[in-house]
């Protein structure tokens, strides 16, 4: 799929190459790194902060004119910011596109993992909102800074266990902390937790671009990430306790969608291309369609 | 059956065509020129410019235009294409003491070398609606008076003679360019004032009005507030010598600031310093007042707690692109970090509810 021929009044992928190169430089220190917050000279991108600047910015260094696409947002390829940034890749780099997870060598995603296991050579980009995982503990960069420069996390672990004291569990359920290769704490972007397990041992490379933040990080393939816990109240991928009405999967983190106004509602896939995938192999669903199966 | 976001492709173009057709309103009123904004809408074409770091009246007024008159978007459609520019050369600071002032008042000398120029200022305007612009007049000639070409020197200069204010020596450092760095703090000054030209102007403006209701009082007065265009020089390495490429519109402001001395200072006057595109005097007064109260450090004052006094506060909350961005997205779809939210929210409720029926 290739909807559009490239803009020509533009650079290849939008930005010139010395902000490319900039970039890169930044990405290549995250990856030195693992997990420490490189700042970068982020620039204004013709969508708004918020929607992924960091993402496209991550994504546009890293574009080569052989790669196919794919962009996700809640996990899926049509929801409408997903495919405005589709769309302004396509228009800018040319780039060949696709919603199928194991064709993509780049995939940039807002807020989920593929469900299907990525693979070696594919680059996953993630959207980053507030790249410091310390901030709503401190909300001074330049504390949050010479903490991470200590080792000093004891902060965070005194607010999971003021959560475990008053709660009886850790009351995270998203962008839930992580140390990288034993080093530094990292925000893994708000991913429900049900993805926190996939972060690790990944063959594949993965980049987290902040751009209102000014911030690059990175975790190179195979890097061990552990989601933080204690011994006594260890970490748990939570989901709905339900299976996909549509493919009847039941690993997969599902959307709960209001199907009326009597409590009626369904679950299902959140990751739509593994949904779809798993239907056109015949998987069925409680409510799925009976044969055509194209419903989501 | 399930709907959801789908469809997403063709929901965007027909809302992008229905903003057009928003954009342009009644077909049957006349449209709109970009040179009618640019004319006669110069102080929103002024604050876009200031706001977007760039100084083209024309792409800010087609920005306008874009907008629907929606400045902070402005702003970000002139900050967008700003950020596909080459940047060529960095020019020769400016000498606002050579400019040709339209406007040029002090607050703290009734008379002074260069004299008070009042200018075009709404300062002493009755603000009564005119009605005789809604049948759109024609405005009768200003007066006019040949200018004399007597320098216009700086208070400031004046009160340094003396002494009595803190001396601003020059430095020939290049300053960091926020656009093309990452902002680090603590900042340096010139990184400070250079994020704050380029602030919202609303949220300067509450900073500055903080410190005069007293979180991080700093007794200003407006030593001189200048509005006029300034020569921008360039140095052409082919050519060896500085090059006028053009002018600018510029509106300054020092203030003299009360300064009762400190452990490190003697009693002195200091200053605080704002410098804005265009005429946009109101933003040029609140960047002096805030730039002055972020110097407590240096100057060796107390920090208070005030809002205006904490460089980081200001510093990453000034920027109205991005905070609007930020803002804005949370009408995104969050649905996959809802759903973990009430997953969570549910379990804690059926733990807990199960422990009250326990203890009944």
């Amino acid at each position: 799929m290739n909807d559009a021929t490239p803009e020509p009044a533009y650079n290849f992928a939008y930005l010139d190459e010395q902000t490319k190169r900039m970039i890169r430089r930044a990405i290549l220190k995250g990856i030195a790194v693992p997990g420490y917050q490189v700042p970068f000279a982020s620039r204004e991108m013709p969508m708004p902060y918020g929607w992924g600047t960091g993402g496209v910015q991550v994504t546009a260094a890293c574009l080569v004119p052989e790669d196919r696409l794919k962009v996700i947002d809640q996990g899926a390829d049509d929801t409408t910011n997903a495919v405005s940034i589709r769309r302004f890749f396509a228009r800018t780099a040319g780039v060949a596109t696709t919603t199928r997870t194991a064709d993509a060598t780049l995939i940039q995603t807002r807020h989920r993992i593929p469900e299907t296991p990525l693979h070696a050579g594919q680059i996953l980009v993630y959207q980053v909102p507030i790249p410091e995982p310390l901030r709503f503990l401190e909300p001074r960069e330049t504390e949050t800074r010479k903490m991470h420069e200590l080792e000093e996390y004891g902060l965070m672990h005194v607010k999971l266990y003021e959560d475990i004291a008053r709660h009886g569990q850790i009351a995270t359920s998203y962008a839930y902390p992580v140390k990288v290769s034993g080093r530094y704490v990292m925000d893994p972007s708000p991913i429900p937790k049900f993805d926190n397990p996939k972060l690790s041992d990944s063959p594949a490379i993965q980049l987290f671009g902040a751009g209102r933040e000014q911030r690059i990080y990175a975790l190179p393939p195979y890097t061990k990430v552990v989601s933080l816990d204690f011994d006594d109240h260890p970490f748990t991928a939570s989901k709905a306790a339900h299976v996909c009405d549509l493919c009847g999967a039941r690993a997969s983190y599902l959307d709960e969608v209001i199907t009326d106004d009597l409590g009626g509602r369904m679950f299902v896939c959140s990751d739509t291309d593994f949904c779809t995938d798993r239907q056109a192999h015949g998987k069925r669903g409680r409510l799925s369609a009976p044969i055509s199966g194209g419903a989501a | 059956m399930y709907v959801a976001v789908k469809g997403g492709e063709r929901a965007i173009d027909n809302a992008h065509a229905w903003l057009a057709e928003e954009r342009r309103g009644d077909p049957s009123v006349p449209e709109l020129s970009v040179a009618q904004i640019r004319e006669q809408m110069r102080l929103a074409v002024n604050r876009v410019m200031a706001e977007g770091s760039l100084f083209d009246p024309d792409l800010a007024a087609l920005a306008i235009k874009q907008s629907r008159g929606d400045l902070i978007e402005a702003v970000f459609l002139l900050r967008a294409y700003r950020t596909t520019l080459p940047r060529l050369a960095s020019s020769h600071p400016v000498d606002t003491g050579a400019m040709a002032v339209d406007r040029r008042i002090s607050a703290t000398f009734k008379d002074l070398p260069g004299g008070q120029v009042l200018g075009p200022t709404f300062d002493y305007t009755h603000r009564l609606l005119d009605f005789k612009l809604a049948a759109e007049g024609t405005v009768p000639p200003a007066p006019q008076t040949a200018t004399t070409a007597a320098p216009v020197p700086h208070v400031m200069d004046i009160l340094n003679r003396d002494g009595l204010i803190e001396a601003a020596t020059p430095d020939n450092t290049l300053p960091p360019d926020l656009t093309r760095e990452p902002m680090e703090l603590p900042a340096a000054r010139a990184l400070r004032l250079q994020a704050i030209t380029r602030g919202d102007e609303g949220f300067i403006l509450s900073m500055a009005y903080s410190t005069q209701r007293g979180y991080g009082r700093t007794h200003a007065f407006v030593g001189e507030l200048r509005i006029g265009h300034v020569a921008v020089e360039v140095d052409i390495p082919e050519l060896g010598f500085a090059v006028e490429i053009g002018e600018i519109e510029l509106s300054e402001c020092e203030t003299v600031n009360q300064f009762s001395g400190s452990r490190t200072q003697p009693a002195q006057f200091t200053r605080g310093y704002g410098l804005v595109f265009g005429q946009s005097e109101r933003k040029a007064i609140a960047m002096s007042l805030v730039d002055r109260a972020l110097r407590w450090q240096e100057l060796g004052e107390d920090f208070t707690g005030a809002p205006a006094q904490d460089e980081e506060f200001v510093l990453m909350h000034a920027d109205n692109v991005q905070a609007t961005g930020f803002l804005e997205h949370i009408k995104l779809p969050h649905y996959v970090d809802f759903q973990a939210e009430l997953e969570l929210v549910r379990r804690l409720r059926a733990d807990a509810i199960a422990l009250q029926e326990a203890a009944e």
